[in-house]
């Protein structure tokens, strides 16, 4: 679908929902409606019925950590409409304690994927009917997939042969998790200079930009 | 005998079976949580995750180009399927266009795939409900097929081959008039028997016709995708309706289910391996000369012989390899049709040589969690079938 008819469909659902929506944008051709947290019920419902929506399928319900927002968490819808054929991204944020409303009541199969965002990021889900782990151990602590939990985790388990059963015990490496940081000014793909102008365009990653 | 007389007025309560992680029809290490009632299934609680490998942590610390190999263990019955979105999602955030070469050689193993896939899911589907010799004779097909993997990748599994970019290497000589004649003579051959054996088989449709069947509604609301969908009448498929690569230019039909039962599913699954072949012989035959990934040594790799004379080319080689390229900031999702249903990639990117964030959509993830609603009031042994047909593979849905 060409970016103004997506535009369009933007501005539409904006006006539509008033005051749930708080901005939208077309990015890679796929448009994208950020709104606020308590308001994800609303917005999916009318999604889903709205005749020039009719998204009727939720595609993806997934989380991610940004550490450094004071609202770390972007919990993320992806909608498709076969009416339409097309697809659609919501987006809003989440803290460590504020709950986010559970949509399984518009969309059953969100069930499991917030149990995922919980397991893994450990948003609170409101009025979801189970609200428990789903892809860890039985009784994993912690949340693996926030950025600040280390890639080889706290606690490793195995068979004791005196015990007779699984034992867990903290992690130990037989050596050092290597980490190949090997960014370097080498101006890679994004930021291709063009010949005879390389004096205005500074490079986006590299020791002039003052990144690492 | 008076004292005997009195009716003793048990109630006997549903009790709660376990059912795996190990057991030859879970398909893998699903554990099944059954509350029965007698022989019929209450409530069913999947307890997953024992494949749980956090691979799209592990991916947030690895550059683009080694978190492919990463896909191939997702769904490992048909790995280049993942691949493709995570090469598409790539290329997306890159703006790139991949060489009309590169896009049918990945429209043809795409093909490949979809056709191992369905001969591994329609003969152990089979092997669940009573039938053996679907399986014996299937696996030697699929052998062959991943014979063909293995010729233009180096692996019969992991086949690493679909890159951002392109793909790693051109077709071996004498390859694809191999696949050519496989697709014309062996493999269709061998369909008819399968479909001699199951199509019409008098128990295989006692087993499945009317079982776990899912209607247009609840098909919406549970999100399913690829055979599942179709399987209850709803003609959608992202090769047709969203074509990316060449699928545009490629003649081919969709099956699409009436009852929405198991044996539908098994139907549209056979058709659509014919329908995949149709593709492979036309992908063979239109596929054009010329290069196999992007002519942009900041993405791909320089030619060896390059290297060996060209000291630039030997410098992109070693930074390819060690720094990775990089991403612009952006995010986008990129869905193919994976033999399961719609496998997409949602990739973050922070502007440098890693994802920050890489969210693998499943198809088996979702559809096993309306194994609940599909089994409930079914028999035990029906609930076997049901699993089946949903074709599900822990790589993907425990990631």
């Amino acid at each position: 679908m060409p970016a103004e008819d997506l535009q369009r469909l933007g501005d539409y659902i904006a006006q539509a929902l008033g005051k749930h929506v708080s901005s939208h944008q077309v990015a890679h051709g796929e448009l994208v409606i950020n709104i606020a947290r308590g308001s994800i019920i609303p917005v999916l419902t009318f999604l889903r019925d709205d005749a020039r929506c009719e998204f009727k399928i939720l595609i993806d319900l997934l989380g991610a950590d940004y550490p450094t927002r004071p609202e770390r968490f972007d919990v993320v819808y992806h909608l498709l409409s076969l009416t339409h054929n097309q697809r659609i991204r919501i987006k809003l944020m989440a803290g460590e304690e504020t709950p986010v409303p559970s949509v399984t009541g518009v969309f059953s199969n969100a069930d499991w994927y917030e149990r995922e965002v919980w397991d893994m990021y450990g948003v609170i889900f409101d009025n979801h009917p189970d609200l428990r782990r789903i892809l860890t151990d039985y009784g994993f602590e912690g949340h693996p997939q926030r950025k600040d939990f280390p890639l080889t985790g706290y606690v490793e388990l195995r068979y004791d042969e005196e015990q007779k059963r699984v034992v867990y015990e903290p992690v130990k490496l037989q050596q050092d998790y290597r980490v190949f940081d090997a960014l370097s000014p080498w101006e890679g793909m994004t930021d291709v200079q063009i010949p005879g102008n390389d004096k205005q365009v500074m490079p986006k990653h590299g020791w002039r930009s003052g990144k690492k | 005998m008076t004292q005997n007389a009195k009716i003793i007025d048990t109630e006997i309560k549903p009790y709660t079976m376990n059912f795996g992680p190990q057991h030859p029809a879970a398909h893998g290490v699903l554990r099944l949580i059954l509350e029965m009632e007698g022989e019929l299934i209450k409530r069913a609680d999947p307890h997953i995750g024992l494949l749980h490998r956090g691979t799209e942590k592990l991916i947030e610390h690895k550059t683009y180009l080694q978190a492919v190999p990463y896909f191939d263990r997702l769904d490992y019955v048909a790995p280049m399927n993942q691949e493709h979105a995570f090469a598409l999602a790539t290329e997306k955030l890159l703006n790139l266009t991949v060489p009309p070469r590169a896009q049918y050689i990945r429209v043809l193993y795409a093909e490949l795939g979809r056709i191992l896939n369905h001969i591994l899911n329609i003969t152990t589907f089979a092997i669940d409900v009573g039938a053996i010799t679907p399986a014996l004779w299937g696996f030697e097909e699929r052998e062959k097929g991943m014979e063909f993997y293995e010729r233009v990748s180096g692996a019969r599994l992991h086949a690493n081959y679909f890159r951002p970019g392109g793909v790693h290497q051109d077709l071996p000589k004498g390859l694809a008039e191999d696949i050519h004649r496989w697709c014309d003579k062996d493999f269709p051959k061998f369909l008819d028997d399968l479909d001699n054996l199951l199509t019409e088989n008098r128990i295989f449709k006692q087993r499945t016709v009317d079982i776990g069947v899912v209607s247009k509604k609840n098909a919406f609301d549970w999100g399913f995708s690829g055979p599942m969908l179709r399987g209850s009448g709803v003609p959608w498929d992202l090769r047709k309706a969203q074509p990316y690569e060449c699928y545009a230019d490629m003649d081919f039909d969709i099956p699409v289910g009436k009852t929405g039962d198991c044996y539908a599913r098994y139907l549209i699954r056979m058709e659509e391996m014919r329908q995949s072949v149709k593709i492979m012989k036309q992908a063979i035959e239109k596929m054009p000369e010329g290069p196999v990934k992007v002519d942009d040594h900041k993405v791909a790799p320089p030619k060896r012989a390059e290297m060996k004379t060209s000291m630039e080319a030997l410098i992109h080689h070693f930074k390819l390899y060690t720094e990775g390229y990089h991403v612009p900031a952006g995010e986008t999702y990129a869905a193919v049709e994976a033999p399961k249903g719609e496998f997409g990639v949602y990739l973050v990117s922070d502007g440098t040589n890693k994802p920050y964030r890489c969210r693998i959509r499943a198809p088996g993830f979702t559809h096993l969690q309306a194994f609940d609603f599909m089994s409930k009031g079914h028999m035990l042994a029906d609930g076997v079938a049901i699993i089946g047909s949903l074709d599900i593979v822990f790589g993907e849905i425990d990631r």
